[in-house]
């Protein structure tokens, strides 16, 4: 057995290898509802971060060569990322457990060693009340900090907190 | 062992704390919470494809518009595989670097140091059949920053890997033999001293093009597959 590759950080010119367009997953001609997902990254001065890679995986609907599945955005001046993707639908969990609609979400950045992940819900939908992973989060009231709130007609917002007061939950997978 | 068994934990020892003080950058970027582990689902063990069609590769480094880059021409190669020695197919590499002299192609790098005409830094390449990459480039100078009085970042590449899965996602930075800066950096150092050495990129005559380039061999490993697929966890 060989030992895996260490993480570092992204650094601040990882824009280098940015493309805007990487932040619209319709790009290449999906079908399905089209959303939008923004927000702020925040750091624990509450500080925009402004060197952020966002990037979003979602297993629903499934990747194909319309649909990539997957997107990165780079925060802007005020910390803000935004996405444009196909609203996800339930998906299976374990068992016979189904999983409330999500994108997966990593994050990356100058001073992270190792990215985060975390997951975005959607406020609103009746699965987030049994999703397996919401509720593995305690105490409850911080699954909040994973559920994107409606911010006008088919679009999302979700904003993200580093560290301090009403930190984000991140998730190691 | 299919596309459904989840991946192994990360072996304690092996990525850097994100609470690393010596690196200042991390003071309020750090998570305080611990992580919350959960099991991997479809989510996680699945993973974006690229397609060099849609993501086209870009392979030499070392030339724009068919001019020369300035600086010692390298050929960096070597393998992605999972930690039981599985070679990962068709799997997209991003690269990005330094000039020569130290300086980055980028607005916010304010190093003084000159920028090369002929050079970007900005590289992608796929795994063939066989795990394999390589790709043309010239060596990334070192330069400064300001964690600390006279802080020097070692010559390094940038890396990012995908791997068959959410989970396996990877930043990394690649790093050149003896160089003296190492031992001084808190990136580097941030990574336990038992893993370290991994990012140091091996001299490789036989990956050297005589009269043209020098060669360095690089294996990234990514995490393996548990023995357990997921329907049974
Ligand atoms: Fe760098």
């Amino acid at each position: 057995m060989t030992g895996v590759t260490p993480s570092q950080t992204i650094g601040p010119y990882w824009h280098l290898i940015g493309h805007a367009e990487w932040a619209d997953l319709t790009r290449f001609g999906a079908r399905g509802e089209r959303i939008t997902l923004s927000g702020r990254i925040l750091d624990g001065e509450g500080l925009p971060v402004t060197d952020a890679a966002v990037e979003i995986w979602q297993a629903d609907p499934p990747a194909d060569e319309r649909f990539p599945g997957y997107g990165r955005s780079a925060t802007d001046a005020q910390g803000g990322f935004r996405f444009t993707t196909i609203k996800p639908g339930p998906v299976p969990g374990r068992g016979n457990a189904l999983q409330a609609p999500h994108l997966a979400l990593t994050l990356m950045a100058r001073g992270l060693l190792v990215g985060l992940v975390t997951r975005v819900y959607f406020a609103g939908e009746a699965l987030n009340e049994t999703d397996p992973v919401l509720a593995m989060i305690e105490p409850a009231p911080r699954r909040a900090t994973l559920v994107a709130a409606p911010d006008g007609p088919g679009a999302w917002r979700l904003d993200i907190r580093l560290q301090g007061r009403d930190e984000t939950v991140f998730l190691e997978v | 062992m299919n596309e459904w068994n989840p991946f192994r934990p990360v072996a304690a020892g092996t990525h850097p704390a994100n609470d690393t003080p010596a690196y200042r950058s991390t003071a309020f970027r750090h998570p305080t919470a611990p992580l919350v582990k959960i099991p991997q689902t479809i989510t996680e063990i699945s993973g974006p494809r690229f397609s060099p069609a849609q993501f086209p590769p870009m392979t030499d480094l070392s030339t724009m518009n068919g001019r020369a880059a300035l600086g010692e021409r390298i050929i960096v190669a070597g393998t992605v595989t999972d930690e039981d020695g599985r070679p990962i197919p068709n799997t997209m590499i991003e690269i990005w670097q330094a000039n020569a002299a130290g300086r980055y192609d980028h607005e916010r790098d304010q190093h003084d140091a000159p920028l090369d005409p002929n050079f970007h830094g900005e590289g992608r390449v796929f795994t063939d059949g066989e795990g394999g990459y390589r790709f043309t480039s010239v060596k990334p100078g070192s330069y400064p920053w300001r964690n600390h009085p006279n802080a020097w970042r070692p010559n390094h590449i940038h890396f990012s890997l995908f791997g068959p899965g959410f989970a396996t996602r990877l930043i990394t930075q690649m790093y050149f033999p003896g160089d003296p800066l190492l031992d001084l950096d808190p990136i580097y150092l941030a990574v336990p001293a038992g893993a370290r050495t991994r990012l140091i990129s091996r001299f490789d005559l036989s990956l050297t093009a005589p009269e043209w380039a020098l060669g360095y061999r690089f294996d990234f490993v990514l995490r393996g597959r548990s023995a357990t697929p997921m329907e049974a966890g």
